[in-house]
């Protein structure tokens, strides 16, 4: 059974120099994600593809379509980066927690509840204090907000036992509730009839665009988050610590790790960066806290999270990604009159088939590094 | 409200009445999900098998005309949903709540997707059972004037509780539920056992979406639910996997969800939205109250990975 002395393309890598190994080694490692991952992606597509034409409509129109709808032009690329943004923030309040363990689902409530502390925190200081000034307190309350939400979840799970998926969703649900009460109670700009808001920021206190595109600042805040994180996790000894307790927690407890406070404190950064998504929701699309705070984002970005494996780097491609195809949501439905919901589908789909090709995580004999490590 | 002649006593018949009307589907799903987590398995997908349920059943009341029809497919589209989840957890390394989120996502994408176009016509109701009609106040009636499913839904808790502990089936169920291995050594395939228990909970989860789509409110659009399907889980936890606590405990949320509707209906209407919010607050306390990080859940069965 020995696979060495059959395979005459790794008795060539053997004879080819020991130097070649080791990248090959490291190739074998890297690849086996990429790879199972762009398999599921083609399966999930197919899939799709199978329903598209069931209801006797061409997938590759729709196709055509979606790609032009999110990248064919420059248009719609800022477009597409614009959608980008929000989730590049949520993802990363499922994958922080991911990294532990941990399956939180409830971003979405960090989001609304961080939109309405950032545009009930500008209030009292629109026309006082420079917009940078103001960004930065709409900032801070929607990060502390939002993460003392998502933090109360890993809290709970750790001190309490309570499931952190089930109390973060229950958390989501409240949270939409209580930013209905402010926002159409306490907080309530009187002038807003029909659809209930906070007072709007004036035009020079929105965060506004990135020079030489029509895309808001949320962007790059989003790729920052989401570097800072892949550092957090990757260099810092906190990170080390928490890829320990999420492999195996009794371990981590055994070698005198502060378990408590890892989730607590990544439960608490993650519900913080979804706050934020909140903030420059307000600060930089919508103007004010409304209704609209609750868009989907949070379960966008957990489809998002899941497809980039918890990498907060690769969650910034998947991200773009996933917002090319929402933004080419319109243009599907004017060109081939097909509900709005086709990109809710296509997103199930994957989810669901990426979910399904974890079972083939080291089923491979070639993605095994120490079947190029034999000579 | 100054014609009725009963005044105040209108908000406990008002929450009576909408605790009935509230709970019914809650107790089908949490019955569905008692099923599959006492196998040994998660569904936390129930949410999308609810509001895919309900589409359909509103699709086929329309075009059949017939209530009836329109429950039994959508208990078949529920067991399909429940079949495809057990089918996909059986493999090695799949994490049935992370599958359980991703069916959710597709049920509520197809459901709107090709529900879109049954938005407009209008669907035959369910039928209830008037027990009010000795009664001369209309209050009364109305109150008592309870939807058929409820009834059947109360049976069902009855049968699975004496099922659970008296039929092989249920002691199949209970064993797989628990340990694996002891399961495998008594020559039961316990994938088969999950996958079929999955299919059961699905299909009485769609029950569930019928009722919101057939009964109350009686209409379909992508709205529909408010998020029963997921609060029935933590009802389930809530409910100690016992049928008769399942029903009991739906009782109760449907009191707390009726609370902010008939507390409107004499006039009270600062903190609606609070009140709205009263049943999730009430799963949430209940949650944290019986949870304990040292001890595992009392009666949860032994190879349930939420309990771990």
């Amino acid at each position: 059974m020995t696979v060495e002395a059959n395979d005459p393309g790794l008795s060539v890598a053997a004879g080819s120099g020991a130097s070649l190994r080791p990248l090959l080694e490291w190739l074998a490692r890297r690849a086996e994600p990429v790879v199972i991952g762009l398999v599921a992606i083609l399966i999930g597509l197919a899939l799709f593809s199978l329903f598209i034409l069931a209801i006797g409509k061409s997938p590759i129109t729709l196709f055509q379509l979606m790609y032009t709808g999110g990248f064919g032009s420059w248009f719609s690329i800022q477009n597409s980066l614009s959608r980008a943004a929000p989730l590049l923030l949520t993802a990363l309040c499922v994958a922080l927690p991911a990294r532990l363990g941990l399956v939180i689902i409830g971003a979405e409530g960090a989001v609304v509840l961080g939109g309405v502390a950032a545009a009930a925190s500008a209030m009292p200081f629109v026309g006082i204090v420079p917009p940078v000034v103001l960004f930065l307190f709409m900032g801070f309350a929607a990060v502390v907000v939002g993460g003392i939400w998502i933090g109360l979840a890993g809290f709970l799970r750790h001190y309490r036992g309570v499931n952190e998926t089930i109390s973060s969703l229950l958390l989501a649900y409240i949270a939409i509730a209580l930013m209905n009460q402010f926002v159409e109670g306490l907080l309530r700009d009187p002038a807003s009839l029909n659809k209930p808001s906070t007072k709007p920021l004036p035009k020079d206190y929105m965060l506004g665009q990135i020079p030489g595109m029509d895309v808001h600042w949320g962007l790059v805040i989003g790729v920052v988050a989401c570097i800072l994180s892949w550092v957090l996790i990757e260099i810092t000894s906190f990170g080390f610590a928490a890829r320990i307790a999420g492999g195996n927690v009794r371990a981590a407890q055994i070698q005198g790790l502060p378990v408590g406070k890892l989730i607590v404190g990544f439960t608490g950064i993650a519900g913080g960066f979804a706050g934020l998504a909140g903030m420059i929701e307000v600060a930089a699309v919508q103007g004010s806290a409304n209704a609209s705070l609750a868009a989907g984002y949070g379960y966008t970005g957990i489809l998002v999270a899941f497809l980039a494996r918890h990498n907060p780097l690769a969650i910034i491609p998947v991200a773009i990604l996933l917002g090319g195809i929402s933004a080419s949501g319109g243009l599907i439905q004017r060109r081939m009159g097909l509900p709005d919901a086709t990109v809710l589908v296509l997103q199930g789909t994957l989810f669901i088939v990426i979910l399904f090709c974890e079972t083939f995580y080291g089923r491979f004999k070639i993605f095994n590094p120490d079947l190029w490590k034999r000579s | 409200m100054e014609d009725t002649g009963i005044g105040l006593w209108g908000v406990p018949l008002a929450i009576f009445a909408g605790a009935i009307r509230v709970s019914t589907p809650f107790i089908f799903v949490s019955l569905g999900e008692t099923i599959t987590e006492r196998s040994g398995r998660i569904n936390l997908g129930l949410e999308g098998t609810l509001v895919f349920g309900a589409m359909t059943a509103y699709a086929v009341a329309v075009m059949t005309g017939s209530p009836t029809l329109g429950v039994l497919a959508a208990m078949a589209t529920g067991a399909m949903f429940g079949t495809i989840h057990g089918w996909i957890c059986k493999w090695p390394k799949v994490n049935d709540i992370a599958i359980g989120i991703a069916m959710m996502q597709f049920g509520l994408g197809l459901a709107f997707f090709l529900g879109k176009s049954f938005i407009q016509p209008v669907a035959p109701k369910l039928p209830s059972i008037p027990l009010g009609s000795w009664s001369a106040v209309p209050q009364v009636q109305a109150a008592l004037n309870i939807n058929v499913l409820f009834f059947i839904g109360a049976a069902l808790a009855l049968f699975l509780w004496w099922a659970f502990k008296n039929t092989r089936i249920g002691l199949i169920l209970r064993v797989v539920g628990d340990s694996t291995d002891a399961a495998r050594a008594m020559g039961i395939s316990p994938d088969r056992v999950r996958l079929l228990a999955t299919a059961a909970g699905g299909s009485l989860a769609a029950i569930g979406g019928a009722y919101l789509s057939l009964y109350y409110p009686g209409s379909w659009n992508e709205g529909i639910s408010s998020g029963q399907g997921l609060m029935a889980v933590a009802l389930v936890i809530f409910a100690r996997w016992n049928p008769i606590g399942c029903f009991l405990a739906a009782l109760l949320f449907g009191g707390a969800g009726a609370l902010g509707p008939a507390l409107q209906s004499v006039g009270v209407t600062q903190g609606y939205y609070l009140f709205y919010a009263a049943p999730y607050v009430l799963t949430l306390i209940i949650l944290i109250a019986t949870s304990s990080p040292t001890r595992s859940l009392a009666g949860a069965p032994g190879a349930l990975s939420l309990t771990k």
